[in-house]
């Protein structure tokens, strides 16, 4: 096996902070370079690459890590709500509960794999959605979604200041956290995220978790138990899920129960697999695909498609908008899930294996030529 | 195996101190890069989505086009697609032609034609804010609107404050709206459970009387909340007994759970504080268990559902004949105004509009006359206009925009199940239309803060 060496770790890394540091530049021709999807795409981008320890490494298809990210959220809001609105406590306390709540909920479910596992998962986040609604609406506001007000106590920003006229916003020691400044924010941790993740994957600690996937039984007889490693990459991962939550409720302070639905688990297991199980980049790329989808493909309309085909005829041109118009707008998911069956189908190991696939061939039809030339 | 653990070990041993200073010198000049993109200060010519010189503006309409309140939000979304053509001077000019006063002219707002944008709500707070957002950051409009929950109608509210960009609210009903959660920045036509209340009292006094014990299954969101609130308040005032007010999940489909323990509660009426899809469901659920036969304490069962429309009736078909409840408007009502409504509506899609589709119909109309009048789109002179605003000729008589809670107070319209209809739109009954002076309060009672003009 080809070890990888820190140098090309290096790279790595600086390539990948170089794009997602620059993505207001390169994603603004593509409709997608608004503040909100940005800091969407970096979130989604750490509860991928988090979700990934876990299913990437050890191969446990958790069903509910929305429940983290609901945690995360509400831990986030009730911090901003009590102490202040910098996010950076915020923060703390959300990866810190989250991690908590993982290690209970890990230590639970992890005593089953496979389906029995994922079924756990699975009903452990749909218990929490509905607390969520019912016996928690004093701390989660049920439906309506746990919100600011201006007269929340905020103890640590009372003792700089009066309260203001209107709501405050949240801000990372002054820096705020909506607009293009909560995106670099929010990149900025992705960054460390992927970092964390990648030394995580080159690890003694990785290669045990990839030994657990690939064969549990063999790993236990030669003398390795393996449950506390799989309840520490549950936990990280949890970790990691409620740093996405918190930053959701930081660049939006509002949290609401249906990040906790288990739509909200099966999106980043869709996220993962599109891109490539296992990868370290995939779940990013499957995160921007789904989260473009979702906000760009979805808002486009007739109107948008007339205007997308006028280089054509009139006839022409309305065909092609009766023709596509059921797989833009409400729509999207369809396109999604068209799209979801082809990558399963032909790249079973998402975009990342197309990526290698390529890479394979340009480099032998390279070495071709050279064997042709002398 | 223990040779690749070996080089492993290398590996994180090779991470040298020096390795770990370069990445963070990488780090924190990517945290230095310039903040080239922060907010402009807020000033008379440069606000959110100022349009300056381009010859459009773009407005936002955000409805559910998904989930329990999917019919409204489609209804919801004609109709501003034919404020829009009115506003542009197309088409027969609907209300544009009663409304008193009037500032338009019929070439767009202040000049500039008008275009718009179009999301999906969902109807959740999360895909809402979302969809708001973009219409915000990326299309740029300078007004959004639309609604049909007013969970969602609350938080794209407070998104509306702060980015600073006017929300005129759809169809919302929940007190909350403009009550405790009022925002400067949000404004609501439509009517709410308190005004349900005060006009659907007297109704049920003459109908039910004052002996009567009452259950409720309430929507477990604040508008259910503040609509159970209101009824109870009314009902108890004349004399009823509240049995017990159950809640339940919004989009929960299947209601018998609820319904069977009603049986044996010795309660004579059903209050449904339930919405869309969520009311067809339990009204037709309740009607299957053969609540409406029984006799209970000597009296007929009734059931009650104070917010009605006519696409819920649709929806419900015979099981509404003979139910109360309250609207915001009617298309079968008589004035001027709702007639050159519904015409228009009605020649535009080839069926009358709902309550829903007139309310955001309304409040494109009213939020562009408002920039009329302040010769500007600079939304803290916009929001003076409406403020306080007196209009009259747009289906529900003389109408005001009351500035101390951005709520407009109007004729409510308490309606009953038609027991004959003569078409399949003919559905509601007008009992009887209670007059703005009884369903006026004080706008102190319900507390919360509209914020400041300028964000």
């Amino acid at each position: 096996m080809k070890s990888p060496t820190i140098k090309n770790d290096m790279f790595v890394m600086l390539i990948f902070s170089a794009i997602i540091l620059s993505m207001p530049i390169w994603l603004k021709p593509l409709g997608a370079g608004y503040p909100d999807l940005l800091q969407k795409f970096a979130i989604f981008g750490i509860f991928a690459v988090g979700y990934n320890i876990l299913f990437g490494l050890t191969g446990y298809l958790s069903f509910g890590h929305a429940a983290f990210l609901g945690i995360g959220s509400y831990t986030a809001v009730w911090s901003f709500k009590l102490l202040t609105m910098n996010v950076f406590p915020a923060l703390i306390f959300s990866v810190l509960l989250s991690g908590l709540f993982a290690m209970l909920i890990g230590f639970i479910t992890l005593r089953r794999s496979g389906i029995y596992f994922s079924i756990l998962t699975l009903a452990f986040a749909q218990m929490f959605y509905n607390l969520a609604y019912s016996v928690l609406t004093p701390i989660t506001n049920g439906e309506t979604g746990l919100q600011l007000a201006r007269g929340d106590a905020r103890i640590i920003d009372r003792l700089f200041s009066d309260a203001g006229e209107g709501l405050p916003s949240t801000n990372f020691f002054g820096l705020e956290m909506s607009g293009y400044s909560g995106f670099y924010v929010c990149a900025v941790l992705l960054i460390i995220a992927f970092f964390i993740s990648q030394r995580i994957f080159h690890s003694p600690f990785g290669i045990k978790l990839r030994a657990i996937k690939s064969n549990q039984t063999r790993m236990k007889y030669t003398g390795y138990n393996t449950r506390p490693y799989l309840l520490t990459a549950f936990v990280i991962s949890g970790m990691y899920a409620g740093l996405a939550g918190g930053l959701m409720a930081a660049t939006d302070p509002l949290a609401g129960a249906e990040r906790m639905q288990w739509t909200a688990s099966g999106e980043v297991v869709l996220m993962t697999i599109l891109g490539g199980v296992g990868t370290l980049i995939g779940p990013m790329l499957g995160v921007g695909i789904i989260k473009y989808f979702e906000n760009i493909f979805s808002s486009l309309n007739d109107q948008a498609l007339l205007q997308a085909y006028s280089f054509m005829p009139d006839w022409l041109a309305n065909i092609m908008v009766t023709i596509t118009s059921p797989f833009v707008g409400e729509g999207w998911h369809l396109t999604l899930g068209a799209l979801f069956v082809l990558i399963v189908v032909f790249l079973p190991g998402g975009i990342m294996e197309g990526v290698s696939l390529i890479k394979k061939r340009f480099s032998k039809t390279q070495a071709n030529t050279e064997t042709g030339k002398s | 195996m223990r040779e690749t653990r070996m080089s492993d070990k290398k590996n994180s041993a090779g991470w040298s101190r020096r390795d770990v200073m370069k990445a963070a010198g990488a780090f924190s000049a990517a945290g230095a890069m310039p903040m080239f993109f922060s907010r402009g200060a807020w000033a008379e010519n440069n606000f959110a989505n100022n349009p300056g010189k381009a010859t459009s503006i773009k407005l936002g309409f955000n409805v559910p086009q998904t989930g329990a309140y999917a019919d409204e939000g489609a209804d919801e979304l004609r109709a501003f697609k034919l404020a829009v053509k009115h506003l542009n001077g197309e088409g027969d000019g609907g209300l544009m032609n009663t409304m008193k006063p009037l500032s338009l002219k019929g070439n767009g707002v202040l000049g500039k034609k008008v275009e718009y944008v179009t999301g999906d709500t969902q109807t959740k707070s999360d895909a809402a804010r979302a969809s708001a957002k973009r219409m915000i950051e990326k299309d740029g409009v300078i007004m959004f609107s639309g609604g049909s929950s007013s969970g969602v109608a609350i938080a794209v509210q407070s998104l509306a404050q702060e980015m600073g960009v006017v929300f005129m609210a759809g169809l919302t009903h929940s007190n909350d709206t403009t009550g405790k959660d009022k925002r400067r920045y949000g404004f609501r036509h439509f009517f709410n459970a308190k005004m349900t209340g005060s006009a659907l009292g007297p109704v049920l006094k003459k109908e039910m009387g004052t002996d009567r014990k009452a259950y409720h299954l309430t929507s477990d969101y604040t508008w259910g909340w503040t609509q159970e609130e209101s009824i109870k308040e009314t009902t108890e005032a004349l004399g009823w007994k509240t049995v017990k007010t159950v809640r339940t999940p919004v989009g929960a489909g299947d209601f018998s759970q609820y319904i069977t323990p009603i049986l044996n509660s010795g309660a004579d009426t059903l209050i449904l504080n339930h919405y869309g899809k969520d009311m067809i469901n339990s009204l037709t659920q309740s009607i299957q268990f053969g609540l409406k036969d029984k006799q209970v304490n000597g009296k007929n069962f009734e059931i009650i559902v104070p917010l009605y429309s006519r696409l819920m009736a649709q929806g419900a078909g015979k099981n509404l004949k003979g139910i109360l409840g309250t609207t915001n408007w009617n298309w079968a009502l008589k004035d001027k105004g709702s007639q050159a409504f519904v015409k228009s509506f009605g020649s535009e899609y080839g069926f009358p509009p709902s309550q829903a589709a007139h309310t955001c119909y309304v409040q494109t109309l009213l939020y562009a006359n408002a920039c009329e009048m302040a010769g500007t789109f600079y939304p803290p002179e916009v929001i003076k206009q409406l403020e306080g605003f007196k209009f009259d000729g747009m289906g529900n008589g003389a109408t005001e925009y009351r500035a101390e809670d951005h709520q407009c107070f109007k004729d409510v319209l308490v309606v009953r199940g038609n027991e004959n209809p003569t078409s399949q739109f003919d559905l509601l009954e007008i009992v009887q239309e209670v007059p703005r002076s009884q369903v006026e309060y004080d706008a102190k009672i319900f507390g919360g803060e509209l914020g400041p003009y300028k964000v």
